[in-house]
C-alpha cells in the first residue's frame, strides 16, 4: 500500500516532461488522423447505397484459386457496367460457418456463396437456395453439360442444379518418380493399401529425414476424416447400416482404421497428429516424404517450381484401394445464390461468368496455365496448352472424379450420400468427435480399437436420431 | 499497523528515530534475474522476430524444413498485402477501436472514480457483476447477438462494432482505472476539498493527473483487445465494416501456401499497435507498475 501511494504521490509530483509532451502530441494527431480515416470510411459505408447500380457481395474460400477470380474480376465489371462486386474472402472453417449463419438465418448479407457438395444438396432441400437450372437455361452458350457429370449430379436437387462447380477433386496418390526408380521399385498404376504399406516401409528413411508416406493427421471433418473414410470405403466398411445402426466397430472398420493409423506412426511423417493438407504439401514439396495421399488439386503446389523442389519428378496412381473397392473422394466448390438475395440476376451474371468457359481461357492466358481452376469442366483439358502442362496428372484427375459414385459411395448399402462424409447436418459435429479419436490413435494416446468404440457411441447417438424419426 | 504503514505515518514526529530504508539488494542476486528477465524476453519477442523474417521470404523459403535465417529478402509479399485492399480494412479497425476506447474512458472513469473514492453499499457486488460479465464464452452469446443485429439491421454496420467493443472492454477498464483510483492519496483530496474546489476541479485538476499514467494503459489495453478483436467481426461484418484481423485470415488457405502472405499482413497488422505503445510507452509503464495489474 504505502509502495503504491509513493508511486502515486511521486507520479503526481512528477512534471510533465517535453518528451512525453511530444509523445502525446503525436498519439494525438495519430489517432485523430486514424479516426479521419475511420470516419471517411463510416461516411462511405453511410452512403455506399447512393452508388449507381448494383453491388453484389460475394462469399468465397481463400484458396488460390478463388484470389485468382478476385484479381481477375475486374474484367466482369468491365464487361457488366451497372454491377460492381464486393468479396468477402475466409478460410474454410470461418468462410463455412459464416456462409452457414447468413443463409440459415436468412441474413441476406450474401448475393452468391461459394458452398461445397455437402451443403448444396441439403441447402437447396431446405429452400435456401434459388434453383439455378432456369437461368442456366436462359443463358447461351453457358454449356452446363461440360461439367463433370459427378459434380452435376452432387450439386442437383430433384434434377436441377442449385449451385454450379468452380472446381472439382478426388483424391490419388502422388509419389516420387524419382525416388522409386532409384531403389527399383515400380508403383502400380491401381494400387492396394497393402502394397502401399510395403513400399512405404522400404522408402522410410528417418535418418534422412524422408518419411516414407504424408498422411492427413489432424482433427476434422474434412482434415483426417476424408482420406480415412475413403479407406474405410475401400476396405468395404460404412458408417451406418440402411436402419442407422451405427458400424463404427466392425471388422471391415477396424481394418481399415488400423491401417490407416499404422502406416501413419510406422511411416509418416513427424507430427503426424497434427499435419494436414498444408503440413504434407510443404513436407512433400520440400522431398521430404516419398508418397502424399491427398486430393488431386495438390498438384497446383508440388508441380509449382515456385514453391516445390519436386515439381516435375512426380509420378501419381488412383487413390489406394483394397479388394478392388472405390476409393477416391469427391470434393467440389461451386457457387449457389441464396433465396434471399435481392438481386438475383446480377448475382447470376456473375456466377455464370465465374464457371463459364470463357473465365477458364482468361485465367490461363492472364495468370498461367497452372491457375486454370481444375477438374470442373471437360473443355478445360481440352485447352492445348493446359493439356500439354496437365498431361501427367490431368488424364488421372478427370479419370478418378469420374470413377467416384457419391450416391453409393460403400459396397454394402447405406442410408447416406457422399463419399469422404455423410451428407446429413450432423456430420460436422460427428465427424469432427470421431476424427479427434482418429487423432488420438494415431498419436499413440489410445489404442484403435478405444477410438472407435467411443466413435461408435457418438455414431450411434445420431443414428437413434434417424432411427426414431 | 504494518511496518508498511509505520513508514509513512507522522513523518515529522520522533526526529531521532532513523527513516526506514529498504536494504540494498546484492548484486549477484541482480546477474541471474537478468539473465532470466533477457531469456523471458527473447522468447516473448522471437515469435514477432520470425514473423518480420517470415515476410521478407518466399513461400518456398518460408517452408523450407530446416527454417533459414540467411535468405535474399523480397517485398513481394507486401507488395501482394498492399494491393490486396488493406486500407479499408485499417480504417475500419482504427474507427472502431478509437472510438469504442474513447467510448470506454468516457464510461469508466466516472463509474470507477465512484466505486473507489465515493464507494457505497454493495460496491462489491457491482464490481463482481461487471466481471461477471466476462466469465461467458463470448460464443455463447453470439447467436442472439446476430440476430438481434440482423433485425436491427446492423450487419456488417461499423458501429455494432463499436458498441460490443466498448462493452467487452468497460469490464476491464472499470476494474482497472478503481484500482487506479485507490492509489490516490487520500491527503490529496481532503487538500482539495479544503481548498474549496468543486468536485469537477478536483476531478480535472487533482485526480486525473496522479491517474494518468493508468488512463493511458488502461487506453492501451483496450485499444490493443479492440484492434485484435477477431470473433465479432468475422462473424457480423462482411465488406462494409470489415477490421483488420478479418482481412488477416483471408491469407490463410486451406489448400495451399501463405506463410510468408500471411507474415507480411500480420506485420503490418501489428505495426499500429506497437507504435501506440511505442509512443505511450513511458505513461504504459508507469502506469503498469501500479495499480491492478502491477
Amino acid at each position: 500500500m504505502a509502495r503504491g501511494r509513493d508511486t502515486g504521490l511521486t507520479a503526481a509530483r512528477t512534471p510533465a516532461s517535453p518528451l512525453s509532451r511530444r509523445a502525446f502530441l503525436a498519439g494525438a494527431s495519430g489517432g485523430a488522423a486514424l479516426a479521419l480515416a475511420g470516419c471517411a470510411t463510416g461516411a462511405k459505408q453511410l452512403f455506399s447505397g447512393g452508388n449507381s447500380g448494383t453491388t453484389i457481395t460475394v462469399a468465397i474460400v481463400s484458396n488460390s484459386q478463388m484470389q485468382d477470380a478476385i484479381s481477375l474480376s475486374h474484367l466482369f465489371e468491365q464487361q457488366h457496367p451497372g454491377i460492381h462486386l464486393s468479396f468477402v474472402s475466409l478460410p474454410e472453417n470461418e468462410a463455412r460457418a459464416k456462409i452457414t449463419a447468413d443463409v440459415s438465418t436468412k441474413g441476406g448479407e450474401f448475393d452468391v456463396v461459394m458452398i461445397s457438395n455437402y451443403e448444396t444438396p441439403m441447402w437447396a432441400a431446405n429452400g435456401w437456395l434459388v434453383n439455378l437450372q432456369p437461368y442456366i437455361n436462359a443463358t447461351p452458350g453457358y454449356d452446363a453439360g461440360d461439367f463433370l457429370p459427378q459434380l452435376r449430379a452432387t450439386l442437383s436437387h430433384k434434377g436441377d442444379l442449385y449451385s454450379v462447380p468452380f472446381y472439382g477433386e478426388s483424391s490419388f496418390l502422388m509419389y516420387r518418380k524419382d525416388l522409386m526408380a532409384q531403389a527399383g521399385i515400380k508403383m502400380p498404376a491401381r494400387p492396394t493399401w497393402t502394397q502401399v504399406e510395403k513400399i512405404a516401409a522400404q522408402m522410410h528413411n528417418a535418418k534422412k529425414g524422408r518419411a516414407g508416406i504424408c498422411l492427413r493427421g489432424d482433427p476434422g471433418w474434412g482434415e483426417n476424416l476424408a482420406p480415412m473414410n475413403t479407406v474405410i470405403n475401400s476396405f468395404g466398411g460404412r458408417w451406418f447400416t440402411p436402419a442407422w445402426q451405427a458400424q463404427l466397430t466392425s471388422p471391415e472398420v477396424t481394418r481399415a482404421v488400423s491401417t490407416y493409423v499404422s502406416v501413419l506412426q510406422k511411416y509418416g511423417e513427424p507430427g503426424a497428429p497434427q499435419a494436414g493438407f498444408s503440413e504434407c504439401a510443404t513436407l512433400y514439396g520440400q522431398g521430404d516424404a516419398a508418397m502424399w495421399y491427398d486430393a488431386t488439386s495438390a498438384v497446383s503446389v508440388i508441380e509449382d517450381p515456385q514453391s516445390s523442389k519436386v515439381a516435375g519428378r512426380n509420378g501419381y496412381a488412383w487413390a489406394p484401394s483394397q479388394d478392388g473397392h472405390p476409393a477416391g473422394w469427391l470434393y467440389t466448390w461451386s457457387l449457389a445464390i441464396p433465396a434471399t438475395s435481392p438481386h438475383k440476376q446480377a448475382a447470376w451474371d456473375f456466377v455464370a461468368w465465374m464457371t463459364s468457359k470463357s473465365y477458364i481461357r482468361t485465367v490461363g492466358s492472364k495468370l498461367g496455365w497452372s491457375h486454370v481452376p481444375p477438374g470442373s469442366r471437360f473443355s478445360s483439358y481440352q485447352i492445348p496448352q493446359y493439356k500439354k502442362l496437365s498431361a501427367v496428372y490431368g488424364p488421372l484427375t478427370l479419370q478418378s472424379i469420374n470413377a467416384t459414385n457419391s450416391a453409393h459411395p460403400t459396397v454394402k448399402p447405406v442410408p447416406y450420400t457422399g463419399v469422404q462424409f455423410l451428407d446429413i447436418p450432423e456430420f460436422q459435429d460427428l465427424g469432427t468427435t470421431v476424427s479427434q479419436q482418429f487423432s488420438a490413435a494415431i498419436a499413440g494416446q489410445q489404442s484403435v480399437g478405444s477410438a472407435l468404440s467411443q466413435a461408435q457411441q457418438y455414431a450411434q447417438v445420431v443414428g437413434d436420431t434417424y432411427r426414431n424419426a | 499497523m504494518t511496518s508498511a504503514d509505520m513508514t509513512t505515518a507522522e513523518p515529522g514526529v520522533g526526529t531521532a528515530a532513523p527513516r526506514r530504508v529498504a536494504p540494498r539488494k546484492k548484486r549477484g542476486n541482480s546477474i541471474p534475474v537478468g539473465i532470466v528477465g533477457w531469456i523471458v524476453g527473447i522468447v516473448f519477442f522471437f515469435p514477432v522476430l520470425w514473423m518480420v523474417l517470415t515476410s521478407f521470404k518466399t513461400e518456398a523459403q518460408a517452408y523450407t524444413n530446416t527454417p533459414s535465417l540467411i535468405f535474399s529478402p523480397t517485398l513481394s509479399q507486401y507488395k501482394t498485402v498492399f494491393s490486396s485492399g488493406i486500407w479499408p480494412y485499417v480504417a475500419n479497425s482504427a474507427f472502431a477501436t478509437i472510438v469504442s476506447t474513447i467510448l470506454v474512458l468516457l464510461l469508466a472513469t466516472p463509474c470507477a472514480f465512484a466505486l473507489s473514492l465515493r464507494p457505497v453499499r454493495k460496491t462489491r457486488d457491482v464490481l463482481f457483476f461487471f466481471i461477471s460479465t466476462k466469465m461467458l464464452p463470448v460464443v455463447a452469446a453470439i447467436i442472439p447477438i446476430y440476430i438481434a443485429a440482423r433485425d436491427l439491421h446492423m450487419l456488417d454496420n461499423i458501429f455494432t462494432l463499436v458498441i460490443l467493443y466498448t462493452a467487452m472492454n468497460l469490464p476491464i477498464a472499470v476494474w482497472m482505472m478503481r484500482s487506479f483510483f485507490l492509489e490516490v492519496p487520500g491527503e490529496l483530496l481532503e487538500a482539495a476539498e479544503m481548498d474549496g474546489a468543486p468536485l469537477r476541479r478536483t476531478v480535472t485538476e487533482v485526480i486525473l493527473p496522479v491517474v494518468a499514467p493508468g488512463l493511458a494503459a488502461t487506453a492501451l489495453i483496450c485499444c490493443i483487445f479492440a484492434w485484435n478483436e477477431f470473433f465479432f467481426a468475422v462473424n457480423l461484418t462482411a465488406t462494409q465494416a470489415a477490421t483488420v484481423p478479418v482481412f488477416l485470415v483471408g491469407f490463410i488457405s486451406s489448400e495451399g501456401l501463405y506463410f510468408a502472405q500471411l507474415a507480411a499482413a500480420a506485420t503490418v497488422a501489428t505495426l499500429p499497435v506497437i507504435l501506440a505503445g511505442w509512443v505511450a510507452q513511458r505513461q504504459l509503464v508507469r502506469g503498469l507498475s501500479f495499480g491492478a495489474i502491477k
